[in-house]
């Protein structure tokens, strides 16, 4: 009460006050009396602190905890997810010990232990259980573990997996001869090897040298490789021309008619080289078959832990390891060889195994393509709205949908990149430029052009907002100068105001970036396949084709997770797939990111 | 005080403006004529009149707000760039309205070079900066760039300093050299006439002293207009000062005489820092 006493009677003196002048040397220099107004106000003796310790909002501190928890809660999910993604994705590849169990009942199962947990066993599973293990049970608050393994042999067991519970183990062991066969199809075998067969000669299981056996599996390997390459590489050119030649008779046909002149010749010339071009197939098929007669020679007989037996051609196998007697180094160098095959190769057996180059391609491919349409059709739309556009409320509506556009779910674009994109447009093109190849589509259907085009739809808003704040942020002494230079408009903004919004406009590109690498549901319409029969990209003229459809990691996943024969196979996959997918975002980020810091480097450099 | 500019508007209404400007020998080089000029509704030019003599230095001196920049950016067309305005009355430079639709805005802004507040250097090299007028009407021959380059900077008193690096990012040069370096922009494309706005406000008093030495140099070959809060400096680089309050040209003189012997109370009132 008492501080505030002076401060009225000094407002009040104040108001009585009819001179300005006087009013003005007042406010100038403050009096004395003036003076001490304003340190009472600063400290009424004990009443600042009572009054701060009693209001909980007047102390930062309780919010500084809340802030700081608030941002370690978001770091540790991000963290814990990465971790867990990281971590199933390594591991997956490293080969594991191969275990025969023998259970009490004398059934025997071999295979690579998958996963073990503890479970609570029903009445019914515990009524033949002996009483030993029933008292453990018991102690365990009714708790029994097992352990999944993964028993492979699939075309003989039809299961790939088998659960051994603990208490009906009678013993585990990890035989060194026995083997883990990866084959081309119907998964891995685990056993061992009966007979190998080398160039007719006949050596029984235990005289098989490792060396010998992998050195005729490279060879095998080889062939394989060679059978491959004539089937896909040189078959599949002359298909191509064969191809290639039909349609342009129908071409003939269709701008002159069937019983023109230009028809019957060129008809004549189609079947001529038609007739030329598949004696080409039967040299190819002979050469194909001559391998196959060498590649009988080499056999290799395995029998399972029961004592079935499976014959099957070395060609036929991917990788074989004696999985229980392999070093380290061997170790390694199967984890190594897998993820090799796993970047580098088609995939197999339904996508659950083989590699994922072709998703890797797609993902890239439509990755980039799309950031190639959306960099210049953003920065454009946006450079209008904030250069140009008179700003009204016509633009802050015009604003506001673009912000909108953010929030639509991605599947509704897909559905109108289906429905524009293919079946408008796309189906315009082919009528106009592919009429031979009609009735099937060429654009008229969803593939890797269609596919970005609708991913830059759905990042667009993204640049434009992105652009606009970088826009904004270019300070207005630096258009002015431009200006005042006799600059147009236009070289303003090209000379000066985009360099200088640059590394800006990289920030939303590189948000945008992974927005849409990462995008699935869209992509199921408009161009994304399970298993793409040809890459976008091959050796035939025009070499980038982006009527093509692709394979997709993202989809690759939900396909191995939720569409494969066996999820539980399929997992693992899932997480290798995921890792693979935040990799390349990770790596196409930081190439931006790193493109971004030059730009600004050089607008930042030694200001004041 | 608040009284106080109340009671000035309404007697400016009555008042005419003080005339009394050195004649340069060859004649005036924008001819302002009854301008008036308004930023959406609030009217920021009454009624201006004054003539700037070629290849003299005036001054634009007045409180904040009178519209001494805004006169002198009604000068280039600057203005245009803001929503919403709107002028009246006329100005001319050697004789050709600035506002005749014949007019091009880039042509006219060529013939005058500007110099800002706060030094405004491209982010690139400090040769890209200087030929940069030329750049954009499209000069590539890369002999007279290097010549002009060297002219100007030259004649922004710069050349010493730069000369090793031009190929330096501008960013990296001092306040006071960057603000040469936009007076060397300013005058590279050889416009008739400088506008300076308040061109050492940001600068310490050995650049500003700089920067004063150049324009009493400057004004052998160009006309130059500024704009400044600092009425020492106003004394000692003009040869005609005019004094604006609330919009309005109060008093336009020689400069000597308008702070030793002013006409106008009010004139008097600003210089011996009776209020502003």
């Amino acid at each position: 009460m008492k501080a505030k006493e002076p401060k009225k009677r000094k407002e009040k003196k104040k108001a009585e006050m009819p001179v300005p002048e006087a009013d003005l040397d007042n406010y100038m220099e403050p009096g004395p009396e003036a003076a001490q107004t304003l340190e009472a106000e600063k400290s009424p003796p004990g009443r600042t602190g009572l009054r701060a310790s009693l209001d909980f909002k007047a102390r930062g501190e309780p919010f500084v905890w809340i802030m700081g928890g608030a941002l370690a809660l978001g770091v540790l999910m991000i963290i814990g997810f990465l971790a867990l993604v990281l971590w199933n994705g390594i591991v997956t590849f490293y080969p594991g010990p191969v275990e025969v169990v023998t259970l009490k009942n004398g059934q025997r199962i071999a295979g690579e232990p998958f996963r073990s947990e503890s479970f609570r066993p029903s009445d019914e599973q515990l009524k033949g259980v002996d009483p030993e293990s029933r008292r453990a049970i018991r102690e365990a608050d009714g708790f029994a573990s097992r352990t999944l393994y993964r028993i492979g042999n699939f075309d003989i067991y039809n299961e790939d997996f088998k659960w051994a519970v603990a208490h009906q183990v009678a013993r585990t062991e990890t035989p060194p001869g026995i083997f883990f066969v990866e084959r081309r199809e119907w998964g891995p075998f685990i056993g061992f090897i009966k007979t190998l067969t080398l160039d007719g000669r006949r050596i029984p299981g235990e005289k098989v040298s490792l060396d010998a056996l992998y050195a005729a599996h490279d060879e095998a390997v080889d062939r394989r490789e060679a059978v491959r390459e004539i089937e896909v590489d040189e078959i599949g050119a002359i298909n191509y021309y064969i191809e290639e030649d039909r349609l342009a008779l129908r071409r003939t046909e269709l701008d002159y008619g069937k019983n023109s002149a230009e028809y019957r010749t060129e008809k004549e010339k189609f079947e001529r080289q038609t007739k030329e071009r598949r004696a080409g197939f039967a040299v190819l098929k002979k050469r194909i078959s001559a391998i196959n007669q060498e590649d009988e020679k080499y056999k290799i007989t395995l029998t399972e832990i029961g004592g079935r037996e499976k014959r099957l051609r070395l060609s036929e196998i991917v990788r074989l390891y004696p999985a229980n007697n392999l070093s380290l180094f061997g170790k390694i160098g199967v984890y190594f060889s897998r993820w090799g095959e796993f970047l580098t190769d088609d995939p197999r057996e339904a996508n659950t195994e083989g590699g994922v180059l072709p998703a890797i391609f797609g993902t890239v491919m439509m990755t980039l393509l799309m950031v190639v349409f959306v960099a210049p059709f953003g920065v454009v739309t946006a450079l209008y709205l904030r250069e140009y556009a008179k700003q009204g409320t016509l633009v802050s509506i015009v604003r506001i949908c673009v912000n909108n556009l953010a929030g639509v779910p991605s599947i509704v674009y897909g559905v109108f990149g289906l429905g524009f994109f293919a079946y408008t447009i796309g189906i315009r093109i082919d009528q106009l430029f592919y009429p031979e190849k009609l009735p099937n589509p060429t654009f008229g259907t969803g593939g890797l052009l269609w596919a970005s085009l609708t991913l830059a739809l759905l990042t667009v808003p993204v640049v434009i907002v992105a652009t606009e704040e970088a826009l904004a942020a270019v300070p207005r002494s630096m258009r002015e100068g431009s200006l005042a230079c006799g600059a147009s408009k236009w070289q303003t903004i090209r000379n000066i105001v985009l360099p200088q919004a640059m590394p800006g406009i990289m920030t939303g590109l590189i948000l945008a970036m992974a927005r849409g690498a990462g995008e699935v549901a869209p992509l199921m319409l408009v161009g994304v396949v399970k298993l793409a029969p040809e890459l976008p990209f091959d050796s035939f003229f025009p070499f980038l084709h982006p009527e093509r459809s692709f394979m997709h990691l993202g989809f690759h996943v939900y396909d191995v997770g939720f569409q494969s024969r066996n999820s539980e196979a399929g997992k693992p996959m899932v997480f290798v797939t995921t890792l693979l997918l935040i990799t390349i975002i990770a790596f196409m980020n930081a190439f931006a990111i790193m493109v971004r810091n030059r730009l600004r480097r050089k607008f930042v450099e030694g200001q004041f | 005080m608040v009284s106080n500019a109340v009671m000035s508007e309404q007697e400016a209404e009555f008042e005419t403006t003080a005339y009394h400007p050195v004649e340069s020998e060859l004649g005036s080089v924008i001819d302002i004529e009854n301008f008036s000029f308004w930023y959406s509704e609030k009217q920021a030019l009454f009624d201006n009149t004054m003539k700037i003599q070629k290849e003299l230095v005036t001054a634009l001196i007045g409180p904040s707000g009178c519209g001494k920049s805004t006169l002198l950016r009604a000068l280039n067309r600057m203005n245009d760039l803001i929503d919403g305005i709107r002028s009246e009355g006329k100005i001319a430079i050697e004789g050709t309205d600035i506002h005749d639709p014949r007019v091009e805005v880039i042509e006219l802004r060529k013939r005058l070079g500007m110099v800002f507040q706060k030094p405004n250097p491209f982010p690139m090299s400090i040769f890209e900066n200087v030929v940069y007028p030329l750049r954009v009407d499209g000069i590539r021959d890369r002999n007279l760039l290097e010549e002009t380059c060297e002219r100007s900077l030259r004649d922004a008193a710069l050349w010493d300093e730069v000369s090793d690096r031009l190929q330096d990012n501008a960013l990296g040069l001092s306040g006071g050299q960057q603000q040469r370096l936009c007076i060397a922009r300013a005058i590279a494309s050889e416009p008739e006439i400088i506008l300076m706005d308040e061109p050492c406000s940001a600068l310490d008093p050995i650049a500003t002293a700089r920067i004063e030495d150049l324009i009493a140099q400057l004004k052998e070959n160009f006309s130059i207009v500024i704009v400044t809060h600092n009425m020492q400096q106003a004394a000692r680089v003009s040869d005609n000062t005019a004094f604006m309050f609330l919009g309005r040209l109060i008093e336009y003189g020689e400069t000597k005489k308008i702070f030793m012997n002013p006409m106008n109370v009010r004139t008097s009132d600003y210089i011996t820092g009776r209020f502003g």
